[in-house]
């Protein structure tokens, strides 16, 4: 237990630990001091100097020890005859500190002056006007007038881009150093910087490209002015003119908790748009921050069904008709009646035929009914994904009071076949943070990762023996020791290796972060199944903190595992036997067309697609239905750390008005009914899978009818729900620092949390742990082809997928597809950095890697990289190159 | 082309300082630039950052915070005058502004040969001296001490011939 | 025969190049006595004992602030290593340059010095911050290190012992914040020279994070003279709580300007007019500052003139002495021009880290132009002063309330000049 320290502050007294700052007390018992350059997140600077108070500490008789009294027998308090800053100062025992006086008044007072003799009079054209921590603090303490001349303010060209996502107004820059320090002491990416001196100082950045952080958005929700601003946001709306909703990410395993602001827009026909997305405080998910794919890349969402680019919103089911057996027909715009009753008559012929595939970014609702459809008919679920193992996570993985926050000393954490960084950057900071705070962190990987810089062990094993390295750890550890290929003997007598593995089994608590770094469906079995080995075999297992957590690709993928969804390692084949598909929230045909298989899927089986846009994949189905976007209802998400937790409607659903007589429902369609006009709209996933299979089984258990209905549901049937309720996953209660309310100076401009902490989900006791499956076998492990090279996927945080490209903004991060070679290869095949060259993906016959077949030529770009071992080449996944595992390819210059 | 250049002084450098704290070469690095180009480019920032293992930002940074450090070509010769208060309570500024008259330039530009900066400084620690001032050139850094117009205005001449003589071209090979 | 003579004037402790010829060279300085000291002290001497020698000798830092050397030196964290020495050579204040010709005329005992306090606190690694400007001083010094680890006095076990040290120059770059020891640190560690939150102090926090000693040049030159001839003999030059010899940089508008090495408690009368020659040009004086442009103005009476320079006898002038470096302002000079070239200073070489500073420093350069230029009024002269009084107390380091001590003083003790500038701007 950390000491307690009492102290008084304007009246009250306080009971803090020890170490806390007069600052952090204050804001502890509502009483304000107000701050520029503080930030609760970061070291403090004593900059700005408006913390300023006045300080009395008790008087130490020398000789004896003891406090001097005095004649009342109080305590004899000595002020120091200077104001001092109460971010700088820790708390002290019997301190007095008084904000409120006249002197700390005039001395906040003063340093407002101060400021504002730069600070420009602009508030009426600034983004940040009504939310600006300067404007309010000026208010506030400000004396209302300033005696400075106006003519003698600094003067700057207005807005200089930073990179493309944030601006800088240098005459508004206070010069607090927050940005700086932001990026330099809590993400580790020091590319701005201050420059000059003086009332010179400003910040730049010379770095190439600019201002290119995954972080760069939270620097202008702490920039205490207008300085910094996005360029998503910038002259886009006022900030009282906003509301506010509720949601979660959907782009990682992460699951930030956002809110985002929204309001009608003229320009969008009085349609309501989403106008930012803002971090939403949980402490113990994202804190206060949020990467820049979450905030800026939410417009697919949003994108109307009006829009006239090729992300145009599906807003009415549709049904091929028309087809013969020369032509397939076309898909025509149906009621949901007609759409419905096709889908469940076929669905129920098809019975155990049927195979539900579903996208990782479908709530936990949608994909419970998917399942009860499934169970229902006898079907197959599937999770559409190329990152397998999360079977494994629901029995050992994380569980309730698992907090990477709360790691430190004594603790480790071993990231395996993973770029922490690219695929979940919040967890790169979470897990860079507990390093600083003493953790033991372990890296296995094959290529250098940014993670790497934090690690007290970095170890690489050769590209493919991802498996074997995990297993060399538990070699280490035993006895009994699993033969492993040669290839990765070397690792496994590194005696770094098993200083490591001593670290990792000696550790009080230890997770096991894998990903699918290089990897694929089957890889990440083995890999997750060594990594549970690992686990139990150290006793990491059962307790808080401990476990292993799968990196998904997706933001569900965890939510898809607890439900009991499955892969599929040859989905083509499956695709093609199946005798009706059922394809939520997925794209494969527009992923890789090979999956389409010999006779295309949509051939044999009748194809129902259920999306958001009209995919590649929709295109050959013979149902589409319309799926509202998650931020248009309400839902839950299961991070990659089980926590349950709740999204809310954002914005109305998009709806196309049809008035009543024309239009072709019939009652018995659920319909959204606005005046006289009735709309035919996109629904819920879940509402549109409860209604097939309801027409399909009118007693079964499942409902349409509300998100917290198929929740409560899931709680009382699936075990590791089973603590929970809808309702109490939109529980909170006090975190810390405060953010969010009249505090904006203090913590910065990310949302308070009211719409829920989320739960975290039990363990599945119920299946006995599957660690045993891999003792005693040997170890596959990819052998480099004879000839041409091996293609390794990898992620990139900034991708071409169907849920980014939408977000203009960023398509200079996204850049062109591409993929790496080594130099020597590239010096062989006379490709230089930059050349266009053409790849050929072997066909998916995968069991005899030296040969290759072709299959499909793609056109990219390649980048050289000196430290990549020959025949290995990079591909970032999701750049439409048809590569999620390893993959035999044949590189060729373009002449 | 810094690292080939000068490998052996990028080494000693180095060597000072102990090898987790590599970013304390900053400064002698610059310097190093600076010697040979006369003022720091966006190009060599960049390559000292990759040397010290930090971002070109933050060797930017420092460019930017301290005076000696040019981001932007001047004068071949910096003449810096100190005008600062001891200085000009000995005539500092009157000496500057009449130098400044006889080149034909005003304070802080540069002659039309491209060859000297005159621009006035703070104290040099040389009080007792004044009016002085310090050259800076590739050649490193020199002070001129209790100066008269006519001194300063023959160093000048002297400091031109010899840039006449050795040509710009031969310029780096001076210091070397 | 000791190397140092006892402390009367012209017989130099700190400034020997003055009676002694070529001490720049190793072999002179070693031909009289030269690293003797040092032995003495590592090969018979417990660390602690020299710091003790200098406690005793009450000897206190020259860089200003005038804090006791030995108790600085016992504060090292003994449980963080490694531990460091730094000397600051930064020497930017305005009116200092004693330091430079310590350095340039006697660099080996200024050397000696750095290695017994280095022996002292068990720092194997020593640094010399120099101001980038002296350039040409510190190639000089790397000559004089490389020489000394020649001869077998720097490196590594030196006289046979298991002790060795390394000493380095590293040169700033035209900063006088630089000058503040923990900016300096800051600078040392290639970043930009911003002042550190204090506490943590150097000797628990200092470079690389690690235990430091800062100390001035002249500070440390003082040091092998302490520990060769005791600290009673040290103490029986200057006063009782400013003990030891003292140089004072003169400049200004004096016949001879230039350093002077005498006790500290000399009046400012001796120094300007003994030693100075006076006011030349048939002026009288008007005002003194004692301590470069950080002092407060000093009216140049009686009283004045007769108070000893010492660390307690100038701040009861109201003001402080600093680095003793004393610039003398006889009648001709116009107080508002003054402050504006000290103010000048100030918002030039403000780091721009705290708010009261940055901002203004620029404020009251911009008010002094003003009133400097007759173009202002009553009222700029009072909202200078309470700009300047805004300032006091607020800022991060001693910098910014350093710039408000000529303008306050200046303004208070001077006023009769703000009313003629003021008065001239009424007349145009
Ligand atoms: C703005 C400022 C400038 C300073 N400049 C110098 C300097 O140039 N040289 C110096 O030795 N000390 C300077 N100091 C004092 C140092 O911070 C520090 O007190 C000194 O180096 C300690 O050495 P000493 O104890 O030997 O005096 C300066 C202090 C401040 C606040
Ligand atoms: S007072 Fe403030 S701005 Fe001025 S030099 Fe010190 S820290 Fe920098
Ligand atoms: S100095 Fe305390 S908040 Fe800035």
């Amino acid at each position: 237990m950390t000491k307690l320290v009492t102290l008084t502050i304007d009246g009250m007294q306080v009971s803090v630990p020890e170490g806390t700052l007069v600052v952090d007390a204050a804001k502890k018992i509502g009483i304000e001091i107000p701050v520029f350059c503080y930030h609760p997140k970061m070291e403090p600077v004593g900059m700005c100097r408006m913390c300023l108070v006045e300080i009395g500490r008790p008087v130490i008789d020398r000789s004896t020890g003891q406090p001097v009294l005095e004649d009342d027998g109080s305590p004899k308090i000595q002020f120091s005859p200077n104001l001092e800053t109460a971010c700088t100062t820790p708390v002290g025992a019997g301190m007095v500190v008084l904000g409120a006086t006249e002197k700390a008044r005039s001395g906040r007072e003063d340093i407002i002056e101060f400021l504002l003799t730069s600070h420009p009079l602009d508030c009426p054209i600034c983004d940040k006007g009504g939310e600006c921590p300067l404007q309010n603090l000026t208010i506030k303490y400000g004396s209302g007038q300033s005696r400075y001349l106006y003519d003698e303010k600094k003067h700057f060209v207005k807005h200089v881009s930073l990179g493309e996502l944030i601006f800088l107004d240098r005459e508004r820059c206070i010069q607090c150093g927050r940005c700086v320090r932001f990026q330099s002491e809590i993400v580790d990416d020091p590319v701005i910087g201050f420059f000059h001196r003086g009332r010179a100082l400003e910040i730049v950045t010379y770095s190439n490209p600019g201002f290119d952080s995954y972080f760069s958005g939270n620097t202008t929700d702490i920039c205490p002015v207008g300085a910094l601003t996005t360029a998503d946001f910038r002259f886009g709306a006022r900030p009282w003119e906003l509301n506010k909703a509720a949601s979660i990410c959907n782009h990682c395993p992460v699951g930030c908790n956002l809110t985002m602001n929204v309001r009608r827009e003229a320009a969008s026909g009085g349609d309501w748009v989403v106008k930012r997305v803002m971090p939403r405080q949980n402490e113990s998910v994202n804190e206060i921050w949020v990467c820049d794919k979450g905030r800026f890349g939410y417009h697919f969402a949003a994108s109307s069904s009006n829009d006239q680019t090729s992300f145009k919103r599906l807003s009415q089911p549709l049904v091929r008709k028309n087809a013969g057996s020369d032509h397939p027909g076309e898909l025509v715009p149906a009621s949901w009646d007609e759409a419905l009753s096709v889908v469940s008559e076929r669905f129920a012929e098809a019975g155990d035929g049927l195979l539900a595939l579903a996208g990782g970014r479908l709530a936990n609702e949608d994909l419970f009914n998917l399942k009860q459809l499934t169970t229902t008919l006898g079907g197959e679920a599937v999770l559409y994904t190329h990152m397998a193992g999360g079977e494994l996570t629901t029995q050992l993985g994380i569980q309730p009071g698992s907090d990477i926050g709360t790691m430190g000393q004594g603790d480790a954490i071993l990231v395996v076949a993973c770029d922490l960084m690219e695929e979940a950057p919040i967890w790169w900071l979470r897990v860079k943070q507990a390093a600083e705070r003493g953790s033991q962190l372990i890296i296995l990987n094959s290529r250098s990762t940014k993670l790497d810089q934090a690690a007290a062990f970095v170890l690489r094993y050769p590209f493919g023996a991802e498996t074997s390295a995990v297993l060399a750890m538990l070699n280490a550890l035993s006895e009994k020791r699993l033969r492993l290929p040669e290839a990765v003997q070397v690792l496994e007598r590194d005696p770094t290796l098993q200083a490591a593995a001593e670290v990792f089994s000696g550790a009080n608590n230890a997770l096991i972060m894998y990903g699918s770094d290089c990897i694929g469906l089957t890889e990440s079995q083995a890999l997750a199944q060594a990594c549970a080995n690992l686990l139990d075999a150290t006793g990491h297992v059962g307790r808080p903190n401990n476990g292993l957590l799968g990196v998904w690709p997706r933001a569900n993928d965890q939510g898809a595992w607890e439900l009991g969804f499955q892969t599929q390692t040859k989905l083509e084949d499956a695709l093609g036997a199946a005798a009706a598909l059922y394809i939520v929230a997925a794209d494969p045909a527009g992923d890789d067309p090979t999956y389409l298989g010999q006779s295309g899927f949509g051939g044999k089986a009748f194809v129902v697609v259920q999306d958001l846009y009209l995919t590649q994949t929709a295109r050959l189905a013979d149902v589409v239905l319309p799926a509202q976007s998650w931020i248009e209802r309400d839902g839950s998400f299961t991070s990659g750390e089980r926590r349950a937790q709740r999204f809310y409607p954002v914005i109305p659903p998009r709806t196309a008005p049809v008035s009543r007589a024309e239009s072709p429902s019939t009652n018995k369609a659920p319909l959204l009914i606005a005046g006289d006009e009735v709309m035919e709209s996109p629904l819920p996933d879940f509402a549109i899978t409860a209604m097939i299979t309801l027409r399909i089984d009118s007693e079964a258990r499942i409902t349409a009818s509300s998100a917290a209905r198929v929740f409560n549901q899931m709680a009382e049937t699936v075990p590791a729900f089973s603590d929970q309720t809808y309702l109490e996953l939109a529980q909170v209660h006090e975190q810390w620092p405060i953010v969010g309310r009249d505090d904006l100076y203090y913590g910065g401009t990310s949302y308070e949390n009211t719409g829920g902490l989320g739960m975290q989900l039990a363990l599945n006791t119920s299946d006995t742990p599957s660690t045993t499956r891999l003792a005693g076998t040997t170890v596959e492990f990819i052998r480099m082809p004879k000839l041409g090279q091996i293609a390794f996927p990898i992620a990139r945080l900034y991708d071409r997928g169907k849920t980014l490209m939408p977000s203009q903004l960023l398509h200079e991060r996204i850049g062109e597809p591409y993929i790496v070679l080594n130099v020597n290869d590239a010096e062989m095949l006379r490709i230089q950095d930059g050349d266009v060259v053409h790849m050929t993906v072997a066909n998916r016959e995968p069991d005899s890697p030296d040969r290759v077949t072709t299959g499909q030529t793609v056109v990219v770009q390649a980048r050289l990289d000196q430290e990549l071992p020959e025949r290995v080449v990079l591909v970032p996944r999701s750049f439409g190159i048809p590569i999620d595992k390893p993959t035999p390819v044949e590189i060729r210059r373009t002449e | 082309m810094l690292a080939e250049k000068y490998t052996t002084e990028i080494q000693t450098i180095l060597a000072k300082y102990p090898p987790e704290e590599r970013r304390a070469a900053v400064m002698p690095l610059l310097y190093l630039v600076q010697r040979d180009q006369l003022y720091v480019d966006r190009h060599s920032m960049s390559e000292i950052a990759e040397i010290l293992g930090i971002s070109t930002t933050e060797v930017a940074s420092v460019v930017g915070f301290y005076s000696l450090y040019y981001d932007q070509p001047g004068g071949k010769y910096r003449i810096q005058v100190c005008t600062d208060l001891p200085c000009a309570l000995r005539g500092a500024e009157q000496f500057m502004e009449q130098l400044c008259q006889r080149l034909g330039i005003k304070p802080g530009e540069t002659t039309s040969d491209g060859l000297f900066t005159v621009e006035p400084v703070m104290c040099l620690a040389s009080c007792d001296k004044a009016p002085m001032f310090q050259v800076q050139s590739g050649g490193g850094l020199a002070y001129y001490e209790d100066q008269t117009v006519e001194n300063a205005l023959a160093l000048i001449e002297q400091l031109r011939t010899e840039a006449a003589s050795k040509g710009s071209a031969k310029r780096k090979d001076e210091y070397e | 025969m000791s190397k140092y003579p006892a402390g009367e004037n012209n017989s130099y402790i700190l400034l020997r190049q003055r009676a002694i010829p070529d001490l720049d060279n190793l072999d002179i300085y070693r031909q009289h006595g030269g690293f003797t000291v040092l032995e003495k002290a590592i090969t018979s001497m417990k660390p602690d004992e020299v710091i003790e020698v200098v406690k005793g000798s009450g000897l206190r830092g020259r860089g200003g602030a005038g804090f006791p050397t030995g108790l600085k030196w016992s504060f090292i964290d003994k449980d963080n290593w490694p531990h460091y020495v730094v000397a600051n050579a930064d020497e930017s204040e305005p009116g200092t340059f004693k330091d430079r010709e310590i350095m340039e005329g006697n660099p080996y005992q200024f050397l000696e010095g750095i290695a017994i306090c280095a022996y002292a606190i068990q720092s194997s690694a020593a640094y010399i911050y120099l101001r980038g400007e002296f350039w040409q001083i510190s190639a000089n010094l790397d000559r004089h290190i490389e020489a000394l680890g020649v001869a077998g006095l720097l490196g590594d076990n030196l006289f046979g012992s298991d002790y060795s040290l390394h000493i380095y120059t590293h040169l700033g770059a035209g900063a006088y914040i630089c000058g503040e020891e923990t900016a300096l640190l800051e600078s040392m560690g290639g970043k930009l020279g911003q002042p550190r939150l204090r506490p943590p102090f150097p000797p628990s926090f200092g470079l690389f994070g690690k235990p430091t000693v800062v100390n001035n040049v002249e500070t440390l030159t003082n040091v092998p003279p302490i520990v060769e001839r005791g600290a009673e003999w040290y103490r029986t030059m200057g006063t009782e709580k400013s003990s030891g010899p003292k140089i004072f940089s003169l400049s200004g508008r004096v016949s001879r300007p230039g350093n002077y090495e005498l006790p500290l408690g000399t009046t400012f009368r001796e120094l300007i007019y003994e030693h100075g020659g006076g006011i030349p040009n048939g002026r009288s004086i008007k005002a003194i500052m004692a301590a470069g442009a950080s002092s407060a103005l000093i009216v140049a009476n009686d009283e004045a003139l007769d108070t000893p320079m010492d660390y307690e006898s100038v701040p009861a002038l109201g003001a402080q002495l600093g680095s003793a470096s004393v610039i003398v302002i006889d009648d001709s000079i116009s107080i508002p021009w003054l402050i504006n070239k000290t103010t000048h200073f100030f918002k030039h070489e403000s780091c721009g880290k705290c708010t009261p500073c940055r901002e203004g420093t620029y404020w009251m350069m911009h008010l002094t132009d003003r009133i400097a230029n007759a173009n202002a009024t009553q009222e700029d002269v009072a909202l200078l002063h309470a700009v300047a009084s805004q300032i006091r107390g607020k800022c991060l380091c001693a910098l910014g309330e350093f710039s408000i001590e000529p303008v306050l003083s200046g303004i208070e003790r001077f006023k009769a000049d703000f009313d003629t500038a003021v008065s001239e701007t009424n007349n145009n």
